[in-house]
């Protein structure tokens, strides 16, 4: 079957922010969860935490750089009135302590029953977990972005992860280009498809089983 | 003890010997003591574990792996996903001439914290389930499992404040603060670069973040620009 063309990274992120809430605090991961900042809902008090230490900071900044100021992607960033910083102890107290909203990180793989894989890469023999571990069993909510399959084609969400875990059973919501799945104690269940794209279509290229109720909504963005 | 100012990095680091367990702090580009570590790549120093948040390639940890200096990493991050640039330790991982210890970072900043507070170990949800577990004590607590994980110390800190005075107590600047005030007391000779050198009360004591009695040398030098390939 002929991949039906999904969302752009941009759209992914935008779907992503609509998740949050006013009054909520979020911690975005490295890569595309960081573009989520640029798509904040507007109207909505959101609080960006960083795990290098930072709690309420705005965007990414393209004033001069200072290297005292970066998110955990090393990428430069603005600060609102009521920042504050902290020592990673503290930092890592506010996620795995519960007190983080939201978690948005990337992802490789993930499972019907929520495990996520996404820190090392089997086929390079490599990659490194920062802070993912903790974000993924931490936070009260945790959403995974990512393509929904690999540039193969082939399915990333499975009945079971191939690759080596970040955390168990830690996925509440994925976001993909072609669709947003809740997971659920009954399983995976397609909330939304993407503009254009079939729940049959999606049901195709998620290997773990899905279910798809009578009616899914096409994602608003 | 009140710490003790020095003149330049290099006498900063007078009596490190081959061998040592050193602490660094810092993330990314914020908070490296990069003077000291230039310092001690002069020196020559061998045989050393470096427990660091990061490796980066294009730093001066890494030119020390590249000369032999490092036997072994303790860090969050080291090798990357993508096949990016390659570090000099990572070929050298690869090789089997370091070893490499994968912490999840959170874990890595309380063991620190335990560490330097005289705790032994902890019961932490992250990693449980994974690769990273392998080899910790699992415990059944309330009906959830935890990993036991074991506090950490190390023989040396370098670590860098914003200012100091001359007794030691430390003010970070913005995100440089990072794992700082952490390995800051869990080393047995903790050194600080600073931007400056106060007097005696010209720090509020409630604006103090490292009580001076964590710091034993420090030595007054500017943060030097730290390259990120990110």
């Amino acid at each position: 079957m002929q991949r039906p063309q999904g969302l752009t990274r941009e759209l992914m992120a935008m779907r992503v922010a609509q998740e949050f809430e006013d009054g909520m605090t979020v911690n975005l991961g490295i890569g595309l969860p960081t573009l989520v900042s640029s798509f904040l809902p507007e109207g909505r008090r959101v609080t960006l935490q960083s795990e290098n230490g930072i709690l309420g900071f705005g965007g990414i900044s393209d004033g001069d750089f200072d290297q005292d100021l970066i998110n955990a992607g090393g990428q430069p960033i603005t600060l609102l009135p009521g920042a504050s910083f902290c020592d990673s102890a503290t930092s890592f107290g506010m996620i795995r302590g519960g007190h983080i909203d939201i978690a948005v990180l990337g992802g490789l793989q993930m499972s019907e029953t929520g495990d996520l894989a996404n820190w090392f890469v089997p086929a390079r023999g490599g990659g490194s977990v920062g802070g993912a571990m903790d974000l993924a069993v931490g936070a009260r909510k945790l959403i995974v972005v990512m393509e929904h399959t690999t540039r193969e084609g082939e399915a990333r969400i499975l009945r079971e992860c191939t690759y080596p875990l970040t955390g168990q059973g830690c996925v509440d919501l994925v976001v993909t280009d072609l669709a947003v799945i809740d997971v659920t104690p009954d399983g995976l269940v397609l909330r939304e498809v993407a503009p254009g794209v079939t729940s049959e279509q999606v049901a195709a290229l998620t290997d773990a089983p899905l279910r798809v109720p009578n009616s899914v909504a096409e994602m608003r963005l | 003890m009140v710490a003790r100012v020095y003149d330049t990095p290099a006498e900063a680091l007078e009596g490190i010997e081959d061998g040592i367990s050193l602490m660094i702090g810092g993330f990314v580009t914020a908070g490296l003591p990069t003077n000291l570590l230039e310092a001690l790549f002069e020196r020559g120093t061998r045989g050393i574990t470096a427990i660091t948040n990061a490796l980066n390639s294009d730093t001066v940890l890494d030119r020390m792996c590249e000369a032999g200096r490092v036997d072994g990493l303790v860090a969050t991050f080291a090798i990357r996903a993508s096949s990016g640039k390659k570090s000099h330790f990572e070929t050298l991982y690869r090789a089997g001439k370091v070893t490499l210890e994968m912490v999840p970072q959170g874990t890595f900043a309380e063991r620190i914290r335990a560490g330097g507070a005289g705790i032994a170990g902890f019961l932490t949800r992250t990693g449980v389930g994974t690769p990273l577990a392998e080899g910790k004590l699992e415990m059944e607590v309330d009906g959830e499992t935890y990993l036991l994980v074991r506090g950490l110390t190390a023989d040396v800190a370098f670590i860098r404040a914003h200012r100091a005075d001359t007794l030691g107590n430390l003010v970070y600047r913005r995100a440089a603060r990072n794992f700082n005030p952490l390995m800051a007391t869990a080393a047995g000779l903790v050194i600080a670069e600073v931007d400056e050198i106060v007097e005696p009360g010209a720090i509020e004591p409630e604006q103090v973040h490292t009580p001076a009695i964590f710091v034993d040398r420090m030595v007054q030098a500017p943060a030097l620009p730290v390259s990120w390939d990110g």
